[in-house]
């Protein structure tokens, strides 16, 4: 878990975008794609956005290993479509009380494309971005208050250690004599008093973890970057990137006359 | 009027503190935590502050630097608490504070960034933050020196305990502070550690001629470094005048411990040159390391280790890289069995494995028909009732074991699931003085007594083996007496004891056989999971 969400030896080009410019990007092309069910934009922004995988150091296998459960979920919700929707065209295949027909297995595809394309830019935003980067950018450019985002990024790297607390808990405990075992209550509550332990821990930690920044000086009005957060001709291209991409999507569904915004009704 | 902290590399000016009268009563509280405190500290000097739990020396500390809270919130102050002539609040960054836990001093995840951070705060500009941050590196020895040479992107997770305590002290002196403020900064630390921070301080504080203040239980550690030491007293509870003052002792090192030797190793301190009293083993005279007359009860086998899981990727699964691999152990009844060797070596994880709580990676754990007593030869299979009656592990966190609200709660929870052994939690709270803290939340108990309740709650299952995790870490001298008397008692009664520790006058203490662990696998990134 840890050493796939780190960054360390990752110097494809997308890592030196600014977080902001990226994060805009990958905003238009999920807005685009929120829009409308229909397979030909979806496909048209997946087409896009696997080009930019190399751009981000992102290979098919990294994909996979860090995007398994989303990339399932897609799957199963296209699937699931496809067999509950209306039918519509020729019966493809019917057993009892699903079946599947051109027109739902057109839905259900392009509902599986479009969750695969809304995810994946996610999954390429974060395998390029560096959570410290995000926050130099979210405080110095898009104006957070600074007390808010250093405060989170800190918390941030609490979450980490607490995986590991919960672990050293349920052992813990199971060295108490509370174990895993028995009916779903005992164990709901074993898990309660679990959670419970670490909710403790997390509390202790996050208040010692307030006295030193607060030691060194956090929580006044104004401070300085040691780093500065910047823009580059690199972030224009980013931009016009994801314009192009939710653009295409657009146009390659308009043309093929497949456009269709999801508030309206299906056609049938 | 002193100048505020310029861009330009200034001088450090090191700061005076001065008390009369100061006092201070956390909000919830009926008495205060310190009383009538007086007491004035040159610029430059170096003081170490001693005295028994609860005679306030951290809040006194947290005052300093001026993170204590404020007053009104429910918490009383009385008389005064200066730094430089002002309240310590008035001047963020005048001084710096480092605490006991090293996973809560770092703030950010990258070297330069956390060293960063406190010149961030206080507005400094930025060619000479980084100015700042590349001079208190090598100052604290992580940057091009023998014990450490990061990168500024080095991830802080990676670093080991004393390399995080080293990184505080880099953030604090890139702060340019007048006072520094230690809070027990080695009690979680390793010798080597413990050494390491120990030094890095030294070599600062010479450097800078910045005002110290160190509380920390073990003497020898800080003494050749500080100038002074001053021994606080708990204040008297009742708001009634004429109470105590909170100084019981004050002077040169020497002079001091000299005085106070006495008072000062009654209310558990470790004063230089002092071994407590601890029970003998019986017969054996300290175990010399025979393995005749005790019955195996566990043995391990071409054992490998690891605090991780099997990971998934994707569709394969992958076994995590061992800590260390072909262990081979033997645990005999009545027997002593100690784990040494370095951080990062593996120890907690081997002893958890060993315990039943942890996954072998490969290779077996094996129980002795005499222990399993029927419930199948491997404890990792077992449930966790069977486990308990069997092996008893003590973790190094005592709050990680606690399951109830209340002391007796705590301690009748083992035997009221296991339906007998009641009748040894009497005996268990005489025996690791616990009676009249019954009614307590163990939470809000003292370290020590935190310590003594989690080996008693363990115990009082009546396990045959006892596996204990560092159980003398940051003790007092008391504490620590106390525990290995016990432990002695148990093993001459039969029970075995497995105890990963660094501490070797209380492995001395329990006799019996050393496992020295080495790190097995140095690729630099990988850390034991369990070295606090």
């Amino acid at each position: 878990m840890k050493e796939t969400l780190t960054l360390r030896g990752n110097n494809a080009l997308l890592t030196r975008a600014n977080p902001l410019a990226k994060f805009v990007s990958v905003f238009l092309i999920t807005l685009v794609l929120a829009l409308s069910i229909d397979l030909v934009s979806a496909s048209t922004a997946l087409l896009g956005e696997l080009a930019l995988f190399p751009l981000a150091g992102l290979t098919l296998r990294l994909l996979w290993q860090r995007g398994w459960p989303l990339i399932i979920a897609a799957a199963l919700g296209g699937w699931s479509t496809a067999i509950l929707s209306a039918d519509s065209g020729k019966i493809l295949l019917d057993v009892g009380i699903w079946s599947i027909s051109e027109g739902s297995l057109q839905l259900g595809l392009g509902f599986m494309l479009r969750g695969l394309a809304i995810a994946l830019p996610a999954i390429l935003l974060m395998s390029c971005t560096d959570p410290t980067d995000l926050a130099d950018a979210l405080a110095q450019k898009a104006g957070l208050p600074h007390r808010f985002v250093l405060g989170t990024l800190a918390a941030l790297r609490l979450v980490g250690l607490m995986a590991e607390e919960w672990q050293t808990i349920g052992m813990a405990r199971r060295a108490r004599g509370v174990g895993s075992h028995g009916s779903p209550l005992q164990r709901f509550k074993a898990m309660l008093g679990q959670s419970f332990g670490l909710l403790v821990q997390a509390i202790r930690r996050a208040s010692r973890l307030a006295v030193t920044m607060e030691a060194r000086g956090f929580g006044g009005g104004r401070r300085t970057w040691a780093r500065e957060s910047t823009y580059s001709r690199l972030d224009v291209w980013v931009l016009a990137g994801g314009l192009v991409i939710a653009a295409a999507a657009v146009l390659a569904a308009q043309w093929a006359g497949t456009w269709h915004f999801v508030w309206l009704k299906q056609p049938n | 009027m002193p100048s505020p902290d310029s861009g330009t590399a200034a001088v450090v000016r090191p700061a005076a503190i001065s008390a009369q009268g100061w006092g201070w009563r956390h909000a919830g509280r009926t008495a205060p935590a310190i009383h009538a405190l007086d007491l004035d500290i040159r610029p430059g000097e170096r003081v170490l502050l001693l005295g028994p739990s609860g005679a306030g020396k951290s809040t006194l500390l947290h005052a300093l630097a001026g993170v204590l809270g404020e007053e009104g919130d429910d918490a009383d102050e009385t008389g005064s608490l200066l730094v430089d002539g002002v309240s310590p609040k008035a001047r963020r960054g005048r001084a710096g504070l480092m605490q006991q836990d090293p996973e809560t001093q770092v703030v950010l995840s990258r070297l330069g960034d956390d060293v960063a951070f406190g010149a961030e705060n206080l507005c400094v500009a930025r060619d000479e933050i980084w100015n700042r941050v590349h001079e208190a590196l090598d100052d604290v020895g992580l940057r091009n020196s023998a014990s450490g040479n990061f990168a500024l992107d080095h991830p802080t997770s990676a670093l080991s305990g004393g390399q995080k305590q080293r990184l505080a002290l880099a953030g604090i002196l890139a702060m340019r502070p007048g006072l520094i403020l230690l809070d027990e900064p080695t009690a979680n630390l390793d010798p080597a550690g413990v050494l390491e921070v120990r030094d890095a301080v030294g070599r600062c504080l010479d450097k800078t001629g910045a005002t110290l203040v160190v509380v920390e239980h073990r003497v020898s550690v800080w003494k050749d470094l500080v100038d002074r030491i001053v021994v606080l007293q708990p204040g008297s509870s009742s708001a009634t005048a004429g109470s105590t003052p909170a100084v019981l002792l004050d002077g040169n090192p020497d002079t001091v411990l000299a005085q106070a030797r006495d008072m000062l190793t009654a209310a558990g301190v470790w004063v230089p040159g002092y071994v407590p009293i601890t029970r003998p083993r019986s017969g054996t005279a300290g175990g010399s390391g025979t393995t005749s007359g005790g019955e195996l009860l566990l043995a391990t086998h071409e054992l490998a280790v690891s605090r991780e899981r099997a990971r998934r990727r994707g569709f394969k699964t992958v076994p995590p890289l061992p800590v260390q691999a072909g262990l081979d152990a033997e645990v005999f009844a009545g027997q002593a069995l100690t784990i040494t060797g370095p951080n990062g070596a593996g120890k907690s994880t081997f002893a958890l494995t060993l315990a039943g709580l942890l996954a072998p990676v490969s290779g077996t754990v094996t129980a002795a028909v005499g222990l399993s007593d029927g419930a199948g030869a491997d404890p990792f299979k077992w449930k966790a009732q069977q486990l308990i009656s069997r092996i008893g592990t003590v973790f190094q966190e005592p709050e990680h074991q606690f399951v109830t609200g209340r002391v007796l709660d705590e301690l009748m929870f083992g035997p009221k699931h296991l339906g007998h052994g009641e009748d040894r939690v009497d005996e268990l709270l005489e025996r690791l003085r616990l009676r009249h803290l019954v009614d307590a939340n163990p939470y809000t108990l003292s370290g020590g007594e935190k310590r003594r309740l989690s080996v008693a709650t363990v115990l009082a299952a009546h396990p045959r083996v006892l596996v204990l995790d560092e159980p003398t870490f940051g003790q007092d001298a008391n504490t620590w007496a106390e525990l290995a008397s016990f432990l002695s008692e148990l093993l001459d009664d039969g029970t075995s004891v497995v105890s990963v520790t660094h501490d070797q006058e209380f492995s001395s203490v329990l006799g019996g056989r050393e496992m020295r662990l080495v790190p097995a696998f140095q690729d630099g990134t990988r850390q034991e999971a369990g070295a606090a």
